[in-house]
């Protein structure tokens, strides 16, 4: 009976301390799950940013998107002008106790530009890199490159000896047919580390109390929980079982803000949703192409309504843009995000001035798996033209069929969104989507345009070092894409998160990128 | 008895190769996974080598006799997006798949037998005619509105169960499973549910047809008239004999609930063979896609040549008939 009692006791206490050590939970109801472990897998930014709370760049973003020192606590750019030489951090450990140093750094680079990555893109200038001493890396471009820094915040640095040991130096080669170690392991720097991995179902994150920063956050564990059915997420939500998401579905803000326990965070994404025009001498029909004339671009623009899409189909969440890139990224200028004003007299006018033929058919190449509310725009805008008495033959179809009609010049007209992601600059849709196509440059130029112009402006902002005057290029050549039409803006699409109450502290990023490490929940949640 | 099995070994085996031909034609609509592999800063030439090295540039016959080949081998290659052997992928979803199928089974003859046995016994009554309406409900609701109305119901408002998810699973050698712990018990309950209201209204009509025929029968009305109570009658012996076409009915239907168990687990978020299924569709992952449909065929061809066999060894006549009409089996 004694004893009894004692165990009753001591059971009781035990209860109360688990109750005090109660962990801080952030339930993360993800739209879909990572891909695997390792970052380098897949050129996927929503898995690298959910492995950014495992692994950490030289350099890294802070709460305004600022670079700021990271694993590397100064740098500078070596008297050749290709050469740029990184300090590291002092006593920085791995999760499995591994100090980090020069090595690390050099295999991760080495890892990343391997020919079987698919992320060696994120890392363009890259040639070599070596160890100077334990704690240096020189770090060879193949020329001057202002961006290195922009390319680096998401370039994961893994552990040498760890790869070593699991055989995982170079990157899944999916073609070999052989696994690798890093996919189902992880070993990082960053302030949480992996506990479990159920693919599909839990993925969990564990404080790591050995990381090198101050925490601002106070979670002791993270649950990665992908829902990918739009009202179940809503209802795990609703119901608690979640307590965050990066993805709350725009026809249900009403019905969360309604919800006493929940609070919607809402945002203007970076992302600037395009139409792209073709400039090949025949459309798609093979007719003669007018719009390799900027007026008939023109027409084409002067004949949206930015204003009732933005009211009706984008329910008023987005922002109408006029330049190609929204204002926080560099190289935006207020003088370029100016919008025409809605004239389908004027574009008739201008359509008759450069001789389209009444009736004129073009396809037009949207997406139904790809921007917000995407496919209803599309239908939007192809009306608004056939007003104006042209054919728009509206395409939609899903990413993976759309994008080989478009890279291979077998549509006409398109939407592209931009983020400038990773860079966070107007030099990746300058370089990317606006310049010639020709070797690394301009491999998102699917209307085939040239303008030898602005590539001297953008070949120049890539080698100039000083930051200003290579915003000043980067506006100049964003002031040829505005005056030339390339392609045309049409707003800023929205972003939703939403969060219970148990979540005190979540940090709404315009990359749409979650950073947990920035987040806090009350204690006990 | 040797040359029967044989010849149906064979059939099996030309559908199975049919499937994965017809897999490989639909394959190219869905679009191109290099494009979903690389991301934004890709250049042409590193998507035109990647394509090159995945073996994508290869006639529609090179890549299906090498799929095949390596299929037979027990070997369907790297899934594009995860990076893992899809074999491991396939047996790591398989059982979660499974158990969610076996509860829905076993829901769907402990709830249709009794309901089809009272709508046949009291074939009049306005208890008959409410379960009549309520199973052209239970037929005509699709599972994913099913599914949303039962989390919305006993998730969202009343609390008591969770909407998404497996629960905590308990591993028995490769076998993951829900049923050892209560949050795996509790998860089961709604997409199990959700899956099996139409099995439960299709398992009901049957029972309730074929006890309507059984209970006209002689031996029914001579052992109401030697005195055997009604209730044992209806229960005992007239039941019994209305079981064998349910029983076939289960075991032919355990492969369509595995192939359309995909609605449930992504309306559930569980982590079965559907949910892999889907998101392969989404990043066009080619070698989980055809692995998925060659192992659903599979289960299809494997159970509709375990019942042909079966009733071949039950009624000797359809062995004959084969030997001599080749095939007028079933």
């Amino acid at each position: 009976m004694h004893i009894r009692n004692l165990l009753l006791a001591t059971v009781a206490v035990a209860g109360l301390a688990g109750a005090a050590q109660a962990e801080n939970t952030l339930k993360w109801g993800a739209n879909r799950d990572i891909g695997s472990l390792d970052p380098y897998s897949y050129g996927d930014s929503f898995t690298i940013n959910v492995l950014n709370h495992v692994y950490e760049g030289l350099v890294r973003y802070n709460k305004d998107l600022k670079i700021e020192p990271a694993l590397a606590t100064s740098w500078e750019i070596l008297e050749d002008n290709v050469t740029w030489r990184f300090k590291l951090r002092e006593g920085v450990t791995f999760h499995n106790g591994n100090p980090f140093t020069a090595d690390d750094v050099v295999a991760s680079l080495t890892r990343v530009s391997d020919d079987a990555s698919p992320l060696k893109g994120n890392l363009p200038a890259y040639v070599s890199s070596k160890a100077v001493d334990d704690l240096t890396v020189d770090i060879t471009l193949n020329g001057t490159y202002p961006l290195l820094l922009n390319d680096l915040t998401n370039i994961h640095i893994f552990d040498k000896e760890w790869m070593t040991e699991h055989d995982a130096l170079k990157p899944t080669d999916i073609g070999a047919g052989v696994e690798g170690y890093a996919t189902y392991n992880a070993n990082g720097t960053g302030p949480f580390s992996v506990e479990s991995r159920q693919p599909d179902a839990k993925t969990v994150f564990v404080k790591n109390p050995g990381w090198w920063d101050t925490p601002q956050h106070n979670l002791d564990r993270i649950e990665l929980l992908p829902v990918t059915s739009a009202a179940t997420r809503v209802a795990a939500l609703l119901s608690g079982e979640i307590n965050f998401t990066n993805d709350a579905p725009v026809q249900d803000l009403p019905r969360l803000e309604a919800a006493p326990n929940v609070s919607v965070l809402e945002g203007v994404d970076l992302r600037t949703v395009m139409i792209g025009f073709p400039f090949r001498d025949k459309l798609t029909t093979g007719a003669d192409n007018p719009f390799k004339d900027v007026k008939a671009r023109e027409a084409l623009y002067k004949a949206i309504d930015l204003d009732l899409i933005h009211q009706k189909v984008m329910r008023g969440k987005s922002r109408i843009a006029g330049a190609t890139v929204a204002p926080p990224i560099p190289g935006y200028a207020p003088e370029l995000d100016t919008v025409p004003g809605f004239d389908p007299e004027a574009a008739k006018a201008l359509l008759a001035e450069v001789g389209v033929p009444e009736g004129l058919e073009f396809e037009f190449n949207c997406l139904s798996d790809g921007l917000v509310n995407e496919e209803q725009f599309c239908q939007a805008i192809a009306s608004m033209w056939s007003r104006i008495g042209l054919k728009p033959k509206l395409d939609v179809a899903p990413r993976a069929v759309q994008t080989p009609k478009r890279t291979g010049g077998k549509t006409d007209i398109y939407i592209l969104g931009w983020a400038t992601l990773p860079m966070l600059d107007a030099y990746s849709p300058l370089l990317q989507i606006f310049h010639t196509k020709e070797g690394n440059s301009g491999v998102f130029n699917w209307g085939d345009w040239s303008f030898p112009e602005l590539d001297k402006l953008v070949d120049a902002a890539g080698s100039e070092l000083d930051l200003d005057k290579r915003i000043a290029l980067e506006t100049e050549a964003l002031g040829i894409v505005k005056k030339e039409h390339i392609m045309v803006p049409l707003h800023q699409q929205p972003m939703a998160w939403a969060v219970t109450d148990e979540v005190s502290e979540m940090p709404l990023f315009p990359d749409n990128k979650p950073r947990l490490w920035f987040a806090q929940v009350n204690p006990g949640s | 008895m040797i040359a029967f099995l044989l010849k149906r070994a064979a059939n099996a085996a030309f559908v199975m190769l049919a499937v994965a031909l017809l897999a490989f034609v639909i394959f190219r609509f869905f679009g191109d996974p290099v494009e979903m592999m690389v991301n934004e800063q890709a250049t042409q030439a590193d998507r035109a080598e990647l394509r090159e090295r995945l073996g994508l540039n290869d006639g529609l016959v090179t890549q299906y006799t090498r799929f095949v080949t390596n299929a037979v081998q027990g070997d369907f290659g790297i899934s594009y997006r995860n990076q893992q052997d899809v074999m491991v992928l396939i047996k790591e979803r398989f059982p979660a798949t499974l158990e969610l199928v076996l509860v829905a089974t076993v829901i769907s003859l402990v709830v249709g037998i009794p309901l089809g046995v009272i709508t046949a016994v009291h074939r009049n009554s306005r208890l008959a005619n409410v379960l009549q309406l309520g199973s052209i409900v239970g037929v005509s609701l699709p599972s994913f509105v099913v599914g949303i109305l039962l989390i919305l119901a006993f998730s969202v408002s009343l609390g008591w169960l969770p909407g998404f998810g497996r629960g905590e699973t308990v591993n028995i050698g490769w076998w993951s499973t829900g049923f050892l712990t209560p949050s795996g018990r509790a998860a089961l309950i709604l997409p199990s549910i959700s899956l099996s209201t139409f099995q439960v209204t299709l398992v009901m009509r049957l029972v309730r047809a074929e006890m309507l025929e059984t209970l006209r029968t002689d031996y029914v009305k001579f052992a109401r008239a030697r005195g055997v109570p009604t209730a044992r009658v209806q229960w005992r012996h007239a039941l019994r004999n209305c079981l064998m076409p349910v029983i076939t009915l289960t075991g032919m239907q355990i492969g369509n609930l595995i192939a359309f168990a995909l609605v449930t687990e992504t309306v559930f978020q569980w982590p079965g063979m559907g949910m892999l299924f889907i998101q392969a569709v989404t990043f066009v992952d080619i070698p989980v896609m055809a692995a998925y449909l060659m192992i659903v065929s599979f289960i299809f061809v494997a159970l509709n040549t375990a019942v042909d066999i079966t009733y071949a060894w039950v009624d000797p006549r359809l062995r004959d008939d084969t030997a001599r009409a080749g095939g007028a089996n079933g």
